[in-house]
């Protein structure tokens, strides 16, 4: 068995009773005594810590930093200023989707995060950028931890005073206790919460002290899945991939005008020629929220048809399971985008056609605080 | 006396029929339990035909009939309160199952069954 790397975090997770899981190549925790339904609850009610220390931080340094990332970002990025961050995507020549990542301009430099299991092809990708003399520094020596809920502003700002000013994808740094963090306000939960990155030899006495606040919870992966599934939230590797568009992703809105046909700042990023054509024809299909009939969880995998008996299969559910706080099932599948809201399909379940019903996503509103 | 089979279930003797329902220990190594699929009672079922679908927040399993022999009532309260599993699992029973007769001398007791989950 191949060896998974472990956080910084590994024996808090463990002193608290968290199940450990393989995750991208990482021993995570997938959930603690309360349970993943809970723990979901609790984040939606109160604040939920999540340690996301896999995830990859990357630095990149140099004139001209965000003109470089536009050539492998379809985002708006030398337009991102100082103190925000933003949304994108790697996109491949096919148009296709390397991987999706948060970037934040930090004034002398640009931080990115990107998912765990794309971290080291990412970085190779960034290095390209070294030739138009672009430092690409990952960072190694920082864990990075997710607190999320509406309660995550009145815990930070206690501990950070200052955080609370802070709006929906603001990024800044404070001192606590003499290290600097790096602080976002978002997350991938649908709930208002921060993202804060802290040096490695301090990350367990920082964690320690958000949980020791009332409201604080440790969440697993568990919960994280279903708090994104509800937000609508795609996850890297299910709901996209390589060869997914942009567009069939529904993540048409990360590409602005500006990197659109037309825009001043028209393509210029692997992919584009595909990309553009799909985004002014409109995708043919396209990312879209199912409300299963009855309590049965419709899973990744699962097969949506359009009769009841026989019929078309129109695709596969991309993710899928209980929401809790919908309080029913919940799932996404990409499909012809033709179907409109309220529309009935039928998921295959065990030999069984069960009733789907395409809802818009989010399933559940997100509070961010704008 | 309770007896336990290697699927994790417990069997309770009641006369000439088994009630049947989950341990503790599987209702924790399956998380929430979300959404059980009952059989219908009347059916006839083989020893280890899969007759109950319980689902969890993280996957998807089955319960297999213990012995053969006919579904005689189900625990109609469970599919809407599937919960009931976690929060009390040897009260939370699924079916009762009518074999031809009852033997449960080859199950595992109590000890048989700490000792497989350790």
């Amino acid at each position: 068995m191949a060896e998974f790397r472990r956080t910084t975090l590994y024996d808090l997770h463990l002193a608290r009773g968290a199940k450990m899981v393989p995750f991208a190549g990482w021993e995570m925790p997938v959930q603690y005594p309360m349970g993943v339904l809970n723990e979901h609850l609790h984040t939606r009610s109160h604040a939920g810590l999540f340690d996301v220390s896999h995830m990859g931080q990357v630095i990149l340094r140099g004139p001209g930093a965000a003109e470089a990332l536009e050539g492998l970002v379809p985002a708006d990025i030398t337009g991102l200023a100082e103190g925000r961050q933003r949304y994108g995507l790697f996109t491949n020549a096919e148009g296709g989707i390397l991987d999706d990542l948060m970037i934040a301009n930090k004034g002398d430099h640009l931080l990115l995060v990107v998912n765990a299991a794309c971290a080291e092809q990412d970085i190779a990708h960034l290095r390209q950028l070294e030739a138009q003399g672009i430092l690409v520094e990952p960072v190694t020596d920082r864990g990075l931890l997710a607190l999320q809920g509406p309660e995550a502003e009145a815990v930070l700002a206690r501990l950070v005073p200052g955080a609370q000013a802070m709006k929906f994808m603001d990024v800044a740094e404070f001192d606590w206790q003499g290290v600097t963090l790096w602080v976002s306000r978002s997350g991938y939960t649908g709930e208002d919460g921060f993202e804060i990155s802290v040096p490695e030899d301090r990350v367990v006495a920082f964690a320690e002290a958000l949980l020791a606040e009332p409201e604080v919870a440790p969440i697993g992966l568990g919960a994280r899945d279903s708090l994104r599934l509800e937000a609508g939230m795609p996850l890297y590797g299910h709901d996209m991939d390589a060869r997914t568009l942009p567009g069939e992703a529904g993540l048409g809105w990360s590409i602005p005008k500006v990197r659109r046909t037309g825009g001043a700042r028209e393509g210029g990023f692997p992919g584009a020629d595909v990309i553009l054509d799909e985004l002014a024809a409109g995708p043919a299909r396209s990312r879209m929220g199912l409300r299963p009939e009855g309590r049965a969880p419709i899973r990744e995998g699962v097969g949506i048809f359009d009769a009841a008996e026989g019929g078309a299969g129109l695709g596969k559910v991309c993710s899928g399971g209980f929401g809790p706080s919908v309080g029913g099932p919940v799932a996404m599948a990409v499909l012809p985008a033709g179907l409109a809201p309220g529309a009935t399909l039928w998921a295959e379940l065990r030999g069984k056609r069960i009733p789907v019903t395409i809802t818009p996503l989010p399933f559940h509103k997100p509070s961010y605080k704008r | 006396m309770l007896k336990y089979t290697e699927d994790h279930e417990w069997l309770k003797q009641d006369g000439d029929e088994i009630v049947v329902g989950i341990t503790a220990h599987a209702s924790e190594q399956l998380g929430d339990v979300v959404f059980i699929e009952l059989p219908e009672v009347g059916r006839e079922v083989e020893a280890g035909e899969e007759i109950v679908v319980i689902e969890s927040v993280k996957a998807a399993s089955d319960i297999v009939a213990p012995v053969a022999g006919v579904i005689t009532a189900v625990n109609e309260a469970l599919p809407d309160a599937p919960g009931a599993v976690n929060e009390d699992p040897m009260a939370a029973w699924f079916f009762r199952i009518k074999p031809a007769s009852v033997d449960l001398s080859g199950f595992m007791d109590e000890a048989g069954y700490q000792a497989l989950v350790g």
